[in-house]
């Protein structure tokens, strides 16, 4: 857990004072990760390197995991703390296994202990410790330089992580890919991480919190969901976009706006059965499934009024399925792709588990405006 | 390019043949050969003038650089470059002489004064490289919980390494070519041969002085190439 208590930082320059944090107040739970989200010069940064003394602060506290960070000397805390920076930062003149070893070597661990955890770090990374951990920096791709310095905050596995625009200096593909990698592991890790970006897609894909600043002061922080729904101001309205209600898209899995124990039939199913279902669930399509159920295709509700036999005998090639997995970003682009108002819904190995359709996304969307608008009504 | 490479190779080996030819061919090697006995003596002076010399600028020029480079210092260290850099613009034998006038006569003045000529470029290379190490990476450092000393260890000296070789490279390069003077003050080294040579009007006998010298500046650079090839660390190091 980290928590900040009235954190300010004031500059004394030749033009005047400038604060750069002003009474910065949260809290960020353990096992998430809080994005610092604002424009430059906004202080957000300012405010990550006063969790580690980079910058120290003018007033105000630090906590970890409870405890007064100003308990312990600047050089034990920032041991404890993983550091990525936005320019990377790994020492050209060690080899990749020695950027990794560093801070294991500064907390004494024997050699042989952190060259283990150098070649396990680099095999989470997805990099093959064989080819990599000898190489220097500069024999690596950007993409390859940033899992290697995420590896090295890592090494010591330090329940913080402070990380400055980590993923700013690779190509947007690449960044994706990290993105997601690092995600998938935090899952795994549970680190209470501190992120700055000025990237709200970042934001919004990676935060579990997003603290929003701007001139130095904390303006909203809160749950992603919430911040791209329900800005404080104008400033973040404008600042999340005119398009924050997609954004959300991105939030929400298929799973949790498909619905559930969705009807379907079989191959063998006759076309009465078919139809009566599907006046029974209110729908014009139905899909057929295989014998262990995976989604086989789709019988119409036109077709089974005017035709006889089985479903098997009359139903279409499924256009496009959605895994379950996707966000509604995904579901709602194959939408527009094939042009159809519903998707059928299909775990990793084709089994059947819903539908989604384009009403039910707008109307999820849209439940937290209506919550607000009835809220205020009564 | 290839028939360009053997002809600039034909041109060479045919130019040093024809160079061995006049050279017998003029005496001027059985006259080297006469000197053989001084060019030995002279040349372990000279080595041992450069050794002292050198390894003094440099024993006292990086520790100089570092202290220079330190946050605390910037606030001076321009000024003192600069008080440096004027230090160089008297020319070595103006050195000399100023140091034979302080110290008298012999092997100390001499080094004195070589030390001198050689120092200037061994701190500002230190200072230049220690100060050109990217702030990001301090920063990492610094991040990571490394104290100061540790980072001056194991980020800066190895990231500047290269630059503070070159420095050193050059100053002995300077050293090994000023030696010669210190003849001047009674300083011995192979200027001895060069200073007669030219006074007697004995060509043969300054060649007998200066192609050693011409080859062991050569030969200390040569081996500085080397060292600067193996010490350096590979990821830092762009020779290879």
């Amino acid at each position: 857990m980290i928590r900040l208590e009235n954190l300010t930082k004031v500059f004394e320059t030749p033009g005047g004072t400038i604060v750069a944090a002003d009474h910065i107040d949260m809290e960020v739970p353990e096992g998430e990760i809080c994005i610092l989200l604002g424009p430059s010069g906004c202080g957000k940064t300012t405010t990550l390197k006063m969790i580690n003394r980079i910058i120290p602060p003018t007033s105000g506290k630090v906590f970890i995991g409870g405890k007064d960070t100003t308990t312990y000397d600047t050089v034990t805390l920032r041991r404890n703390m993983g550091y990525v920076i936005q320019q990377i930062g790994l020492f050209p003149n060690m080899t990749v296994e020695e950027n990794i070893c560093v801070v294991p070597r500064l907390l004494g661990w024997d050699g042989a202990r952190a060259k283990r955890r150098a070649a396990e770090l680099l095999e989470m990374m997805a990099l093959d410790s064989a080819v990599f951990l000898k190489r220097y920096p500069k024999e690596l791709s950007g993409g390859q330089q940033q899992r290697v310095g995420v590896a090295r905050a890592l090494a010591a596995d330090p329940p913080v992580m402070l990380m400055d625009e980590p993923f700013g200096a690779v190509d947007p593909i690449n960044r994706e890919i990290i993105q997601d990698e690092f995600l998938k592991m935090q899952e795994k890790l549970r680190k209470t991480i501190m992120f700055v970006s000025h990237d709200i897609d970042e934001a919004v894909k990676m935060g579990d919190k997003v603290a929003i600043f701007r001139a130095g002061k904390l303006e909203q922080f809160d749950s992603p969901d919430n911040v791209l729904a329900h800005p404080a101001n104008s400033f973040i309205a404008d600042f999340v976009g005119g398009d924050r209600t997609l954004k959300r898209l991105r939030l929400v899995k298929v799973s949790e706006a498909m619905n559930p124990n969705a009807p379907c039939v079989r191959a063998e199913d006759s076309l009465e059965k078919a139809a009566s279902l599907m006046a029974e669930h209110d729908q014009e399509y139905m899909v057929m499934v295989g014998p262990r159920g995976r989604a086989r295709g789709v019988v119409y509700l036109s077709v089974a009024r005017e035709k006889r036999g089985t479903c098997g005998e009359h139903h279409f090639g499924l256009k496009a399925t959605v895994n379950v997995r996707e966000d509604l970003r995904t579901a709602v682009s194959l939408m527009f792709s094939h042009d159809v108002a519903w998707l059928a819904c299909v775990d990793e190995e084709g089994f059947f588990k819903g539908y989604i359709t384009q009403r039910g996304i707008t109307h999820l969307l849209g439940a937290t405006y209506r919550d607000v608008a009835e809220g205020s009504a009564a | 390019m290839v028939t360009v490479h053997s002809l600039n190779r034909l041109l060479l080996f045919s130019g040093v043949f024809l160079l061995g030819i006049w050279a017998h061919a003029s005496g001027i090697i059985d006259e080297l050969l006469f000197y053989w006995g001084d060019i030995v003596f002279l040349s372990q002076q000279h080595i041992v003038l450069t050794a002292i010399s050198g390894g003094l600028a440099i024993l006292i020029g990086v520790p100089l650089g570092v202290w220079l480079s330190r946050p605390k210092m910037r606030r001076y260290s321009e000024s003192m470059m600069q008080a440096l850099n004027v230090g160089t613009t008297i020319p070595t034998l103006a050195v000399l002489a100023l140091s034979m006038s302080w110290l008298g006569i012999g092997v100390i003045p001499a080094i004195f004064a070589l030390w001198v000529a050689s120092l200037l470029p061994i701190v500002r290379n230190t200072y230049t490289g220690l100060t050109s190490v990217p702030g990001y990476l301090k920063e990492a450092a610094n991040g990571m919980g490394m104290r100061p000393l540790q980072i001056l260890w194991q980020v800066e000296l190895p990231n500047a390494l290269f630059v503070i070789f070159a420095g050193i490279r050059t100053a002995l390069a300077i050293n090994v070519g000023t030696v010669p003077l210190a003849f001047l003050i009674g300083g011995g080294g192979l200027g001895e041969l060069i200073f007669s040579g030219i006074d007697l009007n004995m060509p043969g006998m300054m060649l007998a002085g200066a192609i050693p010298t011409a080859l062991l500046a050569i030969l200390v650079d040569f081996m500085m190439g080397l060292l600067a090839y193996g010490l350096i660390p590979r990821g830092v190091n762009p020779l290879r």
